[in-house]
C-alpha cells in the first residue's frame, strides 16, 4: 500500500477550481518533488493534505496508509504523522518556541501512546535536534517566527519537523529565502528523517535544492493536475526550459 | 429599615470614624446631598455612558456590616507574593488579627482609617479633602458621606522597600444579606522613594455585596511607586474604584490591573502628571465570562512637559461578557514634549460577547508625541490552523492563543514575581473556560 495515495482530487476556493483531478501516489521511503508554475495551485494541494478550511474538495480521495484524511481533523493528521513546513510560516506573538515545540510534541506523543516530556527532558530533546539547524536558545526563547529572517522562519519550520519526526512530510518552498549554507543545513536535516517507512515531498520552484535532497520522482504540476512526471533529470530539463511547454498546453 | 444605598446615612453619621472633625462632618453632608439630589450616575453621563449601575438600586444593602464571622482568608484566592505584607480588610473594615501590621518593612508606616481619624493624626485633612473637591460622580461623592475604614500607607522619603505592601479586600454578604462598603486608602509615596503595593479584591461564597472604593494617591518628587490590583470578586459582586493619582517631578506611577471576578467591575483611574520628566503607565488585562461587565476607564493629564505617559489594556470576552475601555489623554497647554501611548485590543471569543471602546486624545500643546489605538477581534485562524498542524488539539489551541493575547498585557509588569502571579491567574481562567466548555459539549 502506497503511504499517501491522490486520486482525482479537485479542489475549489471560492468556487473557483484550482485543483482540477490531480494523482499522486508516493510509496513507503520516496522522495518527490513537486515543479510548477506560480498559481498552479501547488500550496492549495499542500493545504488540502494539511486539512486547512476553506479548500472544497468537490470530488476525489486522500488516502494516508489506505485511510481517507479528508475525514479526519487537522490536529489527527499531525497525530497520525503528517506534516507540513509552510511557504509562508506564521507567526505567533506571546508565544515561546520552546512552549510550542513542546506542546506538540506531547500532544504527537500522547497520540502515539508515548508519556509526555517533561520540561527537563525536553530540552535536552530540543537542543539535539536544534543545533544542527544552527538554532540557538535565543531562538527557542523567542516568540513563534516574530521578528524572524525570512530564513530563519525556514528553519524554524525544519525544526519542527525533527522535533515532531513525521512519518510524511510536505516542504513547501522550504528552499525559498535560503542562503546556500542554509540551504546545505535545511537539506541534511530533510535527510536525516529520511527512512525506509518515510516519505517527503518536497514542492521547489529550484532544482538546487534537489542536488542536496536527491528525489525519486519528479512531478510538474500546471493548472491544478500533474501534467508530467519523471526522475530527477525532469529537474533539470526544466531549470533549462521553463513551463512553457505546460502553460501553453492549459491555455489551449 | 432603609436598605438603599443612602438611607441609612442620618442615622450612621454619628458612630462614623471622624464624627467630631468638623471637616469630615461638611466632606460628609456635601457627599450625601450631592448622592441624594444626582442619583446614581445613569449613562446619559458621558463618562458612565456604557456602564450601567442600576441593578444597585434594585438591590438592598444592609448598613454598616456587622463584624463578619470569618476566620481566615480563603485558601488561593489573594495574590501569593513572596514576602509581601498582607494588611486585611473584610467587608470594609480592617482586620489586624489576619495583617501582618506588626512586621512591616523599615520606611513604611500603615494603618487603618478609621484608627487614623480617631487619633490625631494631623495631615488626613490636607489628604483627603482637596482631593474630594473634584467632581467625580456619584459614587465617589457617595465614598465621601460613608467612608469608614481604609488603608492609609506612608513610604518615607528615600526609603527603598523590597516587600510589597499586600492590600486584600474581602467581600462577602452578612446572614444572607449584601452588603455595601465604602473603603477610602490614601497612600502617599515620599521623596524618592520606591514600593510596590498590590490590592487583591476576593468575596467568599456567591452572594452579592458592593465594594465602592476611593483611593488617594501621591507620588511625589523622584519616587517610584508599583500598583498592581487583582480584581476577582465573588460572582455577584459589585465593585466600583477610583484611583486618583499625583505624580510628581521625575516620579514614576506603574499601575496594573486584572479583571476576572464581579457581576459589575470599574476601575477608573484619573492620573493627573504634575512634574516635569514624570511617567505614568496604566496597564491592564480583563476576562469576562457569563453575564459580567467589565468597565476601565482612564483620564490621564499631563499637566507638565516632558512626561510619558503609556497605556495596554487587553481582555478576551466570553459568552454574554461585556466590556468598556474609556482611554482619554488630555495633554495642557504647557506640556510640550509630552509622550502619551494607548493600547486597547480585545478578543471576542464569543459572539454574544460585546466591547465598547472609547479612545480619546485632547491636545492644547503643539509639540507632543501622542497615538492610541483599539482593536476588537477574534482568534486569528490562520494561528489556530498552524498550532493544529503540529498536533495541538483546537481547544488547546485556542487557550494558547488567548493566554499569548492577554500575555501581552502582563508583560508591561516590570518585576517578574508580579507577572508571574498574574499569569497564572489568567492561564487558571483559561483553563476554567475550556472545562466549562467541555461539560457543555458534553
Ligand atoms: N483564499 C483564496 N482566495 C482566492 N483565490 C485563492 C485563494 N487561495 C489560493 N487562491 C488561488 O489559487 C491558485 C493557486 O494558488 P497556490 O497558492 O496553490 O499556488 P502555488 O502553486 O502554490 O503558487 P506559488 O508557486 O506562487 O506558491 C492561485 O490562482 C491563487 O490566487
Ligand atoms: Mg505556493
Amino acid at each position: 500500500m502506497a503511504l499517501l495515495e491522490i486520486r482525482n482530487l479537485h479542489v475549489n476556493v471560492e468556487d473557483k477550481p484550482i485543483l482540477k483531478g490531480l494523482n499522486l501516489t508516493i510509496d513507503r521511503g520516496e522522495v518527490h518533488a513537486i515543479m510548477g508554475p506560480n498559481g498552479a495551485g501547488k500550496s492549495t494541494l499542500s493545504y488540502v493534505i494539511a486539512g486547512r478550511s476553506g479548500y472544497d474538495v468537490t470530488d476525489g480521495q486522500v488516502l494516508f496508509n489506505g485511510k481517507d484524511i479528508l475525514e479526519m481533523e487537522v490536529d489527527e493528521r499531525a497525530c497520525a504523522g503528517l506534516f507540513l513546513a509552510f511557504q509562508y510560516p506564521v507567526e505567533i506573538p506571546g508565544v515561546t518556541n520552546t512552549t510550542f515545540l513542546k506542546t506538540a510534541l506531547n500532544s504527537v506523543r500522547r497520540a502515539r501512546g508515548e508519556s509526555a516530556l517533561d520540561a527537563m527532558q525536553f530540552l535536552k530533546y530540543v537542543r539535539e535536534k536544534a543545533k544542527p539547524l544552527g538554532i540557538g536558545d535565543d531562538m527557542l526563547k523567542r516568540a513563534v517566527n516574530v521578528g524572524f529572517s525570512g530564513g530563519e522562519k525556514k528553519r524554524n519550520e525544519v525544526l519542527q519537523m525533527a522535533v515532531l519526526e513525521p512519518v510524511m512530510a510536505v516542504l513547501d518552498e522550504t528552499d525559498s529565502g535560503l542562503d546556500i549554507d542554509a540551504l546545505k543545513i535545511v537539506a541534511e536535516g530533510v535527510n536525516a528523517l529520511r527512512g525506509p517507512e518515510k516519505s517527503t515531498l518536497i514542492i521547489t520552484h529550484y532544482q538546487r535544492l534537489l542536488d542536496y535532497i536527491v528525489p525519486d520522482h519528479v512531478h510538474v504540476l500546471a493548472d491544478g493536475r500533474i501534467v508530467k512526471s519523471g526522475g530527477k533529470e525532469l529537474a533539470l530539463e526544466l531549470e533549462a526550459n521553463g513551463y512553457a511547454e505546460f502553460t501553453g498546453a492549459a491555455a489551449a | 429599615m432603609d436598605f438603599s444605598l443612602a438611607g441609612p446615612f442620618d442615622e450612621a453619621a454619628p458612630r462614623l470614624p471622624g464624627a467630631d472633625l468638623a471637616w469630615l462632618d461638611a466632606l460628609r453632608s456635601q457627599g450625601i446631598e450631592a448622592f441624594r439630589a444626582n442619583g446614581l450616575p445613569n449613562r446619559k453621563v458621558e463618562a458612565w455612558r456604557y456602564t450601567s449601575v442600576s441593578a444597585l438600586e434594585k438591590q438592598s444593602f444592609a448598613p454598616l456590616a456587622e463584624p463578619v464571622p470569618l476566620d481566615a482568608l480563603p485558601e488561593g484566592a489573594a495574590l501569593a507574593i513572596d514576602g509581601a505584607r498582607r494588611i486585611v480588610f473584610v467587608n470594609g473594615r480592617l482586620r489586624a488579627d489576619l495583617s501582618d501590621l506588626g512586621d512591616l518593612p523599615e520606611g513604611v508606616e500603615a494603618s487603618s482609617l478609621a484608627e487614623a481619624l480617631g487619633g490625631k493624626d494631623g495631615d488626613l485633612e490636607e489628604l483627603i479633602a482637596p482631593a474630594s473637591k473634584e467632581r467625580d460622580g456619584a459614587l465617589a461623592a457617595l465614598n465621601d458621606a460613608f467612608m469608614e475604614d481604609g488603608l492609609v500607607l506612608r513610604i518615607a522619603a528615600g526609603a527603598s522597600v523590597d516587600a510589597p505592601i499586600h492590600l486584600i479586600s474581602v467581600g462577602m454578604p452578612v446572614e444572607g444579606q449584601a452588603v455595601a462598603f465604602h473603603p477610602r486608602n490614601l497612600v502617599v509615596a515620599a521623596k524618592g522613594s520606591r514600593a510596590t503595593l498590590i490590592e487583591s479584591h476576593i468575596g467568599v461564597g456567591e452572594g452579592s455585596y458592593f465594594s465602592n472604593s476611593v483611593t488617594d494617591i501621591r507620588v511625589e518628587k523622584g519616587a517610584t511607586l508599583t500598583h498592581a490590583k487583582l480584581q476577582d470578586e465573588g460572582p455577584k459582586a459589585f465593585h466600583v474604584a477610583l484611583g486618583r493619582v499625583r505624580i510628581g517631578d521625575e516620579a514614576v506611577y506603574d499601575n496594573f490591573v486584572l479583571h476576572r471576578g464581579a457581576e459589575l467591575a470599574r476601575n477608573e483611574v484619573h492620573a493627573r502628571i504634575d512634574g516635569t520628566g514624570a511617567e505614568c503607565r496604566l496597564n491592564g488585562a480583563y476576562l469576562g465570562a457569563n453575564r459580567q461587565h467589565i468597565d476601565n476607564t482612564t483620564v490621564i493629564e499631563h499637566k507638565a512637559p516632558g512626561s510619558r505617559s503609556s497605556e495596554v489594556f487587553k481582555g478576551a470576552l466570553d459568552g454574554r461578557a461585556r466590556g468598556v475601555f474609556q482611554g482619554r489623554i488630555v495633554v495642557h497647554r504647557d506640556a510640550q514634549q509630552t509622550d502619551g501611548h494607548q493600547l486597547n485590543k480585545t478578543l471576542l471569543l464569543d459572539r454574544n460577547a460585546e466591547m465598547d471602546a472609547k479612545p480619546e486624545l485632547v491636545i492644547y500643546a503643539d509639540d507632543v508625541k501622542c497615538s492610541h489605538g483599539a482593536t476588537i477581534g477574534e482568534l486569528d485562524e490562520t494561528a489556530l490552523f498552524y498550532l493544529r498542524t503540529r498536533g495541538i488539539d483546537e481547544a488547546a489551541a485556542r487557550d494558547i492563543l488567548v493566554s499569548a493575547f492577554l500575555n501581552e498585557a502582563v508583560e508591561e509588569l516590570r518585576d517578574p514575581a508580579l507577572a508571574d502571579a498574574f499569569r497564572a491567574r489568567i492561564e487558571g481562567w483559561v483553563d476554567a473556560r475550556h472545562k466549562s466548555e467541555g461539560e457543555r459539549a458534553g
